[in-house]
């Protein structure tokens, strides 16, 4: 996936996967965060929280700051420009609405299948 | 290279027509994208999505409809003006049969048209909200069915 004047590929490929954006979104909404503070508005475990975001670190797309015995993460607006933000949330969203279509059609497949 | 649409894919455990029917039938499009829908489903047709915890309606064009496999519209253009190549996006749903499921592929085009990719980065996330200028009328309605990003806006 990409969008605009960003040229980089890593870049896309660490946001083409959906858990990524999702986690991405999360970010941007609580500011700064753990990765088990992460975890907690995702349906993923901490452990792979760290490693998605082991990624994102790699190509520039959060930082982390040690604070004691925690690492906080917080996004780098510099590198998700306003454009790429944009497309990380239409993307999330239609990631969202055809696992909705994919439950809806397969329950009216259910019952139709049960009452013939 | 620049490329300017989403490509999403998924498979479903049923039948062509019953996906066909939950993409394209108002009464199921309430259960993956808007709380009511009304739509007249012919090519240069109007679709009416409403999210009522927003008060949010946003009509569509109906491009495409080749049952079951190809249904397309356009959506996101300014209040008042006729959807088009320029000011809108296009949103093709294809679906395929394969062995009793289907694989439903979605895509959007068109965002560089709608001047989304031109707006340059600006520093903070706040600020790119404020950034968005004309354009923010669209976000919000693209994003009022996800609660989350619609109180951020």
């Amino acid at each position: 996936m990409k969008i605009g004047r960003v040229e980089d590929e890593e870049l896309w490929a660490a946001i083409g996967e959906p858990s990524r954006r999702q986690l991405l979104d999360v970010l941007i909404s609580l500011g700064e965060a753990t990765p088990s503070a992460i975890a907690l508005e995702l349906p993923l475990t901490r452990q792979a929280v760290t490693k998605h975001l082991a990624v994102l670190d790699r190509v520039g797309l959060v930082d982390s700051q040690r604070v004691g015995r925690e690492v906080r993460y917080t996004v780098r607006t510099d590198r998700l420009n306003e454009a790429a933000l944009a497309m990380v949330r239409v993307a999330t969203q239609w990631d969202k609405r055809l696992l909705d279509i994919k439950s809806a059609a397969e329950a009216t497949h259910r019952k139709r299948s049960k009452k013939s | 290279m620049v490329t300017n649409s989403i490509e999403k894919e998924i498979r479903i455990e049923a039948p062509i027509e019953i996906v066909w029917e939950t993409v394209t039938d108002p009464d199921h499009i309430s259960r993956w994208f808007s709380d009511k829908a009304e739509m007249d489903l012919h090519p240069g047709g109007q679709a009416s999505i409403t999210w009522n915890d927003h008060g949010v309606t946003e009509t569509l064009r109906i491009e495409t409809v080749e049952p079951p496999r190809l249904f397309s519209f356009r959506w996101l253009n300014p209040a008042g003006e006729t959807p088009d190549k320029s000011n809108s996006t296009l949103v093709e749903f294809r679906l395929s049969a394969v062995d009793g499921a289907t694989i439903l592929r979605v895509v959007e085009s068109g965002f560089n048209e709608l001047g989304w990719s031109e707006k340059t980065a600006s520093s903070t996330v706040d600020g790119h909200i404020a950034g968005w200028g004309v354009h923010t009328d669209a976000l919000i309605r693209y994003f009022a069915s996800d609660r989350q990003l619609s109180v951020r806006l």
